[in-house]
């Protein structure tokens, strides 16, 4: 750690870590109710744990890409963060913000909790992902505008670098799409097509700029390859990220009402979805394998590999099975959506997020590396959580390939909650994988209090 | 890469793409508003039952177990067709009739809307089914 103000972003990732312990939990209880209807009704019913599952998501790894922004801009900008006490105000603001909204969740029926938020005012809630009170969008709105302007202010007075810039972009645009988020039509189908002006993209557009930009900064750090080499490999990553992603955005718009244009655009520019995610798995190994010093973190070079590998897996290969319109119209709202998002999500963000802290917390905490011993561990939990999503990936797209099948494809088709009972087994087993994810989240905590010989930073 | 290719001329097609691809997702999305109305059924706006069973379906988060026009959960059935595939009646009397308590099953919560409202809530699932989806879904099971 080059400036003493990089520290900020600790808080920000014991946090992100704390959600991210939350959000599996609920995901297994989501996962139990699938097969067992009944199960904590009507205490948590399965709309609420999905909530906090999906909130707790998104907000850890906002936490984890401001934890991360303010660690990496100072370095790269050789200078202070503007303001630390600024950004230490917004992390707690940000935290009881969504502890209160979870809490929301929880303890009244989502009715209530629209009415007693004032969301007749501006009605923003119920919709996927967006579920938070309108009051909670207006906070998340001021903490990001306080950080773009500390993580502005400190890129302004600094060196810029194409990481920086890279990352500011989708910072900023982060930031900005969000703002769909308070525009909600009466029109179904303008509803709908907005909608994804936030969730779209975010995920599959400026997010990616993040994950590139974070990616090239450890990758810089880890193999100590010529920052010009990794800038010119980002710049080309992130234009391919957006030329196919932002037209890519039309294979959400097959069958929600927009135009029919849509399939062709829709079809063919998200079908070239995954050439971004293969040239990070390229850039990743390519860096490693002409790597000019042995970085002591063996752990986080793993992180940075493993992030290329599965978010190509997730993101491009899963994302591409069925994003062809004439595919799509069978499998579009089924558990092949929810396998491709779980492998997704896990292999762009939560690992881009973790290949950060692998590599920054250790020099928040004084030392170059962790232990011997302590990477050991940190790695068994990237095995276990790595492998045991790439089974809850498979066993729902089983799921998902059946349930097409007897629902949408055969001559007779079931009804849902038929199909439902004729797919439980794999309910089951992707659960069980679940179980073996939150021991891997475990095994991976647990390293971080694993003590041993520590090589000063 | 080659040193022909430098890293100035990666941010200029960088810079470049982005701004290009932008412009052209703008100007789909103006073609787009212009055909909607050929096929999203704003008439049926006109009416404030629909209006106010959007707003009834938004605040009970019914979106976080079902979908609708594929998109939401996936825990529970498809109700974009709903109205097709059962009808008014069977809509009212079924969420009036929850939780079925049947053990192991899964359960849907009693929401206590008025008869108004879940006639509010019909009258908007009536206007969502008649949207042009371009055929979808495959069949009326949803």
């Amino acid at each position: 750690m080059k400036y003493t103000s990089q520290a900020v972003a600790k808080p920000y990732f014991i946090a992100a870590m704390g959600l991210f312990v939350a959000q599996v939990l609920f995901g297994l209880i989501m996962g139990l109710q699938y097969v067992i209807g009944d199960f904590l009704f009507p205490h948590i019913p399965f709309n609420v744990a999905r909530m906090v599952h999906t909130n707790a998501l998104i907000v850890w790894l906002l936490m984890g890409f401001m934890g991360s922004a303010y660690y990496l801009v100072p370095e790269e900008a050789e200078t202070e963060l503007h303001s630390p006490k600024l950004a230490l105000i917004l992390f707690w603001v940000f935290l009881i913000a969504a502890a209160l909204t979870v809490i929301g969740y929880l303890a009244v029926p989502y009715a209530t909790l629209a009415r007693i938020t004032g969301n007749d005012l501006l009605p923003t809630m119920g919709r996927e992902f967006l579920e938070q009170p309108t009051i909670t969008k207006i906070g998340i709105v001021i903490v990001a505008l306080g950080f773009l302007y500390n993580i502005s202010m400190t890129f302004l007075k600094g060196k810029k670098t194409a990481i920086t810039s890279v990352l500011l972009l989708g910072l900023w645009g982060l930031a900005i799409f969000f703002l769909f988020s308070f525009y909600n039509p009466h029109n179904l189908v303008r509803d709908k097509f907005y909608w994804w002006w936030v969730v779209h993209l975010w995920v599959e557009g400026v997010w990616e700029l993040i994950l590139g930009a974070l990616l090239a900064f450890v990758l810089i750090k880890v193999t100590g390859v010529d920052r010009e080499v990794i800038e010119k490999w980002l710049y080309v990553i992130v234009t391919l990220a957006l030329v196919t992603g932002m037209i890519g955005t039309g294979h959400h718009y097959f069958w929600i009402g927009a135009p029919e244009f849509w399939h062709w655009w829709g079809s063919i520019f998200s079908a070239l979805e995954p050439v971004p995610f293969f040239a990070m798995t390229l850039f990743a190994f390519n860096m490693v394998n002409r790597r000019r010093r042995e970085h002591p973190n063996r752990a986080a070079t793993l992180w940075a590999l493993g992030t290329g590998v599965m978010a190509f897996l997730g993101a491009g290969v899963w994302g591409f099975m069925h994003t062809l319109a004439p595919v799509n119209y069978y499998t579009h709202g089924t558990q092949i959506t929810a396998a491709h998002g779980h492998m997704a999500f896990y292999g762009a963000y939560v690992m881009v997020v973790i290949t950060m802290i692998s590599y920054a917390m250790p020099l928040m905490r004084g030392r170059a590396a962790n232990s011997n011993k302590a990477q050991v561990v940190e790695m068994w939990g990237f095995w276990l959580m790595t492998v045991s999503m790439v089974f809850i990936t498979l066993f729902l797209t089983a799921a998902g390939i059946l349930q097409v099948w007897l629902q949408r494809v055969s001559e007779t088709p079931m009804s849902f909650m038929a199909t439902q009972d004729q797919i439980a087994l794999f309910y089951w087993m992707r659960e069980v994988s679940g179980v073996i994810f939150l021991i891997g989240l475990v095994v991976y905590l647990i390293s971080f209090f694993v003590k041993g010989e520590e090589q000063a930073a | 890469m080659s040193s022909t290719f430098t890293t100035s001329a990666a941010r200029n097609i960088f810079y470049g793409g982005a701004v290009f691809s932008f412009l052209l997702f703008l100007a789909l999305t103006y073609q787009t508003e212009r055909v909607l109305p050929e096929r999203d059924q704003r008439a049926q706006l006109d009416n404030p039952q629909v209006v106010a069973g959007k707003r009834i379906w938004e605040v009970n988060n019914c979106i976080g177990c079902h979908s609708l026009l594929g998109e939401g959960a996936y825990f529970a059935p498809e109700l974009g067709n709903v109205y097709k595939r059962r009808g008014p009646d069977f809509i009212k009397a079924w969420m009036q009739a929850q939780p079925t308590g049947a053990p192991g099953r899964r359960q849907m919560p009693q929401f206590n809307l008025s008869e108004k409202e879940l006639d509010d809530l019909v009258a908007f699932l009536k206007y969502a089914s008649e949207i042009n989806t371009a055929k979808w879904p495959p069949n009326i099971e949803g």
